[in-house]
């Protein structure tokens, strides 16, 4: 935990260009050959069909395809939030789609920060609350009301990040599009996690916010090396990426 | 710690899941009142039926009872030995009472129990129940001046000495009356009567030679109508004979007995309305029919009594009665419960036992009441009758003339708090086996068995139901609980993807719902307990808006409603509601736990 907050604290530069040509740096999340369909009723719809993806430590991809390509379900199999039909997910060349569910969960817990299209923030709980929630979710109560103080802190140093530092106390339905994303951004970087997975950031806000919340994508992916995947069907939020895999009909279209 | 915080932040946020705790919080208060009630009513019940019996009853089968109780009670302290506190012996048989009321003759069934007034205290609590201060401290059967408590108007000798004083004076009254009226009558139909007389004269020639003869005959076979009429009349009479003394003479001597025979036996029918009174004629038809008017045969079988009784300073044998066996129990237009008192402490009564021997014949005796008790059991205040046990003894012939030894006809024993009744029961029973004593040796629970069994039957079967309805209430939290598990379908997607195990999202509802549970039987339990505390006063006001008596007086003796809050019956209620809640939301959690993450962060 500390270390990770280290790793946080004291931001790796490295050089933008690298990433995509350096085929020799090490996969941090991998798929390879990837099935997975959905039933409705009666009939099967295979939505990935064979899917090879690959992330390096501190990329910034893009996944764009049209709504129906397979990038959010791609995006749950890289999050363990399902499993595929075929193929299998590495994380630091471990295969984790296999795992068993406790397992997975604190995979998610710990490594993998995600935040979606609706922001999906607790209503019940204040802003502090939502973004706290992954350690209140890893550390057990004693352990919790132990840590109270440092937890608050690092909570609020986030939240101040993501520029929300005066809206600590307020419940999600107070806040606007924007800033709810903005805490759904802290509440995934509080455990310090090794992947941002994002599903459609920018799709429920207007530009101008969807530009601020990207922009503190990148700032976190240029500043402190996180490494993110961004699901997007806007071509243009995608451009901003370090690289971009498009998906057609549950299949990788390289560019 | 999600856990807590959230299942804290949707029980403050959920109302409606509040609305479906009510439910389980009224059931609980409903238990708790319902147990706090019945307890009280069981514990009062317990207190009556207990009172006046004794806590092991050697009681005997047969008419004659149990010969030589000094033995009995010797054996009895050798088996229990130091566990003994008291014992008495008594004999109970069934009896008629018979009492005045303005003319009318009143019969009741009864239980006539001879008690010795000394050691029967000892065994049974039945002296806190009699209603003169004094006869609480040391039961007697003379009866007291005053001072009876509440409901009892003035009574003992004060209203002895009132009533009988009236009594005469009315009788002078009507004496007057009578006399004027018959010599109208005398006048106007002398010839009449005349005929009749001679007929009684001829009559009691043919009878034989001797008068005395169809006199003595007289006096055993009609004896029971006479002796009935003559009741009556003595009734109405009484003080005119006690001024001509000589008058009250023995059935079997005299020549007024004989003279009487002969009228009963001649033209007078045995019964006569009240208003014709036989007794002009049938005492002085041989000389006089109508100059000595109404000084005639009055209560010469007054046993008791010796030539003169005097009733305004004299009592007849000491009886207690049950308080409902001489009073009715009404409400006057104020709706105030009133007792109307047919007869009271220092009125006669009489009581006609069967005796012990065989075939039973009936005899009846004269009582004064000295005293009632109010054990509140109905069953006790409409049945029992107290007297001394020598007088019943006696009368029902239970002495053995050979020896001068009483027999009774049970054995009553107190035996110290805390022992075990059955078992003493039992140790008697062995020591007195049924094959060879007639004795059914019972403990007051065993006499009470099929009431008690009842009350403890319905107060399981109230819990039950009772019980039942907070298992509805059960549903209604299960039904709540999928609505919410269905309203936070994306949440609980959310705190998967944020890696809460599903056995964290399980534990957020069954936490829930724990604390739904602990919340509405806390505030039942609140409830139940105010509610017990102010039941009186909570009845009064319903009283009070539905012009109706919740608990009636007339009907359970209550002035007040017992409770009895029993600290396990509190636990058990509670941690019952809260079981049914909890239990309740295993199924919502499963179905939450269950959820796949992906397709929960879809549900829209």
């Amino acid at each position: 935990m500390s270390s990770q907050l280290h790793r946080h604290a004291t931001p790796r530069r490295r050089d933008p260009d690298a990433g995509g040509f350096l085929g020799a740096a090490p996969t941090l999340l991998g798929a390879q050959g990837l099935f997975k369909s959905y039933r409705k009723g009666s009939h099967v719809v295979p939505v990935l069909k064979g899917v090879d993806f690959d992330v390096r430590p501190g990329e910034f991809v893009a996944i764009v395809g049209q709504s129906g390509s397979g990038k959010s379900t791609l995006l749950h199999l890289l999050g363990t939030l399902d499993a595929p039909d075929q193929g299998e997910v590495r994380f630091e060349g471990n295969r984790i789609d296999h795992l068993r569910s406790t397992s997975r969960d604190l995979l998610r817990n710990r490594y993998f920060g995600m935040i979606f299209q609706f922001y999906h923030l607790l209503p019940e709980l204040s802003t502090l609350e939502n973004v706290l929630a992954p350690l209140m979710i890893s550390q057990r109560v004693w352990q919790y009301v132990w840590a109270w103080r440092r937890n608050r802190e690092q909570a609020t140093r986030l939240l101040k990040l993501v520029g929300l530092g005066h809206r600590l106390t307020h419940r999600p339905r107070e806040l606007s599009g924007g800033e709810m994303q903005r805490a759904a951004i802290a509440r995934a970087l509080i455990a310090g996690p090794k992947v941002l997975l994002a599903d459609e950031p920018t799709g429920n806000l207007d530009q101008e916010t969807g530009q601020e919340i990207l922009e503190i994508l990148r700032t976190l992916n240029r500043q402190e090396g996180l490494t993110i995947v961004m699901v997007t069907h806007d071509n243009a939020i995608a451009a901003q990426a370090d690289r971009i895999v498009r998906l057609v009909e549950g299949r990788v279209v390289q560019l | 710690m999600y856990k807590l915080l959230l299942s804290w932040r949707y029980l403050r946020t959920r109302w409606i899941a509040l609305a479906s705790v009510i439910s389980v919080t009224l059931g609980v208060a409903t238990m708790i009142i319902v147990n706090a009630v019945m307890d009280g009513f069981t514990a009062e019940m317990y207190n009556r039926l207990h009172g006046i019996l004794s806590d092991v009853v050697v009681e005997s089968h047969s008419m004659s009872g149990i010969p030589d109780p000094a033995w009995h009670q010797a054996e009895i302290r050798k088996v229990l030995g130091e566990d003994v506190v008291g014992m008495t012996a008594a004999v109970r048989v069934p009896a008629m009472l018979n009492f005045r009321v303005r003319g009318e003759w009143v019969t009741q069934q009864v239980m006539a129990i001879g008690i010795d007034e000394k050691s029967y205290a000892e065994v049974s609590d039945f002296s806190k129940f009699l209603l003169h201060p004094s006869n609480r401290e040391q039961l007697s059967f003379m009866l007291r001046e005053n001072g009876y408590d509440a409901p009892l108007p003035t009574s003992g000798w004060q209203h002895r000495r009132l009533r009988v004083g009236f009594e005469r004076a009315y009788r002078e009254q009507l004496h007057k009356a009578e006399q004027s009226r018959q010599s109208r009558f005398q006048r106007e139909s002398s010839n009449a009567v005349v005929a009749a007389t001679t007929e009684y004269d001829v009559v009691g020639h043919q009878a034989g030679d001797g008068v005395t003869r169809a006199a003595a005959f007289r006096s055993d076979a009609p004896g029971d109508e006479r002796q009935s009429e003559n009741n009556e009349l003595r009734d109405d009479v009484d003080d005119d004979r006690l001024a001509i003394p000589h008058d009250a003479g023995n059935d079997d001597s005299g020549s007024n007995a004989a003279d009487r025979g002969a009228a009963a036996e001649g033209g007078l029918p045995a019964r006569l309305p009240l208003g014709q009174r036989p007794a002009p004629l049938a005492e002085n038809s041989v000389s006089d029919p109508f100059r000595r008017g109404s000084d005639d045969g009055t209560g010469e079988e007054d046993a008791d009594a010796s030539p003169v009784f005097d009733e305004m300073s004299e009592q007849h044998t000491g009886l207690v009665l049950g308080i409902a066996i001489t009073s009715l129990r009404h409400r006057d237009p104020d709706n105030v419960v009133q007792n109307y008192f047919l007869a009271r402490p220092g009125d006669d009564v009489q009581i006609t036992f069967p005796t012990s021997g065989q075939p039973p014949k009936a005899v009846t005796a004269k009582f004064t009441i000295v005293d009632l008790y109010q054990s509140k059991m109905s069953e006790y205040d409409s049945m029992f009758a107290f007297m001394p046990i020598e007088k019943i003894q006696e009368m029902r012939g239970m002495i053995d003339p050979a020896t001068g030894i009483p027999s009774v006809t049970s054995i009553q024993l107190r035996l110290r708090e805390g022992v075990n009744l059955a078992e003493a029961r039992d140790k008697l029973r062995a020591h007195f086996p049924a094959d060879r004593f007639a004795y059914r040796i019972d403990t007051w629970r065993d006499l009470q068995g099929p009431l008690l069994a009842a009350v403890q039957m319905e107060t399981t079967i109230l819990n039950i139901l009772l019980f039942l309805i907070i298992a509805v209430a059960g549903f209604g939290i299960l039904a709540t609980f999928f609505m919410i598990v269905v309203e936070k379908t994306r949440d609980i997607g959310v705190l998967k993807a944020l890696g809460a195990p599903s056995s964290g999202v399980m534990s957020i509802f069954l936490n829930y719902g724990l604390s739904l549970g602990v919340a509405g039987s806390g505030m039942g339990l609140v409830l139940g307990l105010l509610f017990v505390t102010f039941i009186n006063q909570i009845a009064a006001v319903v009283e009070k808006i539905l012009g109706q008596e919740i608990f009636d007086p007339t009907v359970y003796y209550f002035q007040q409603i017992p409770t009895i809050v029993n600290p396990s019956m509190l636990f058990w209620v509670v941690a019952g509601a809260i079981v049914i809640a909890v239990g309740a939301s295993v199924l919502p959690s499963l179905r939450a736990a269950r959820l796949h993450p992906v397709e929960a962060l879809r549900y829209e």
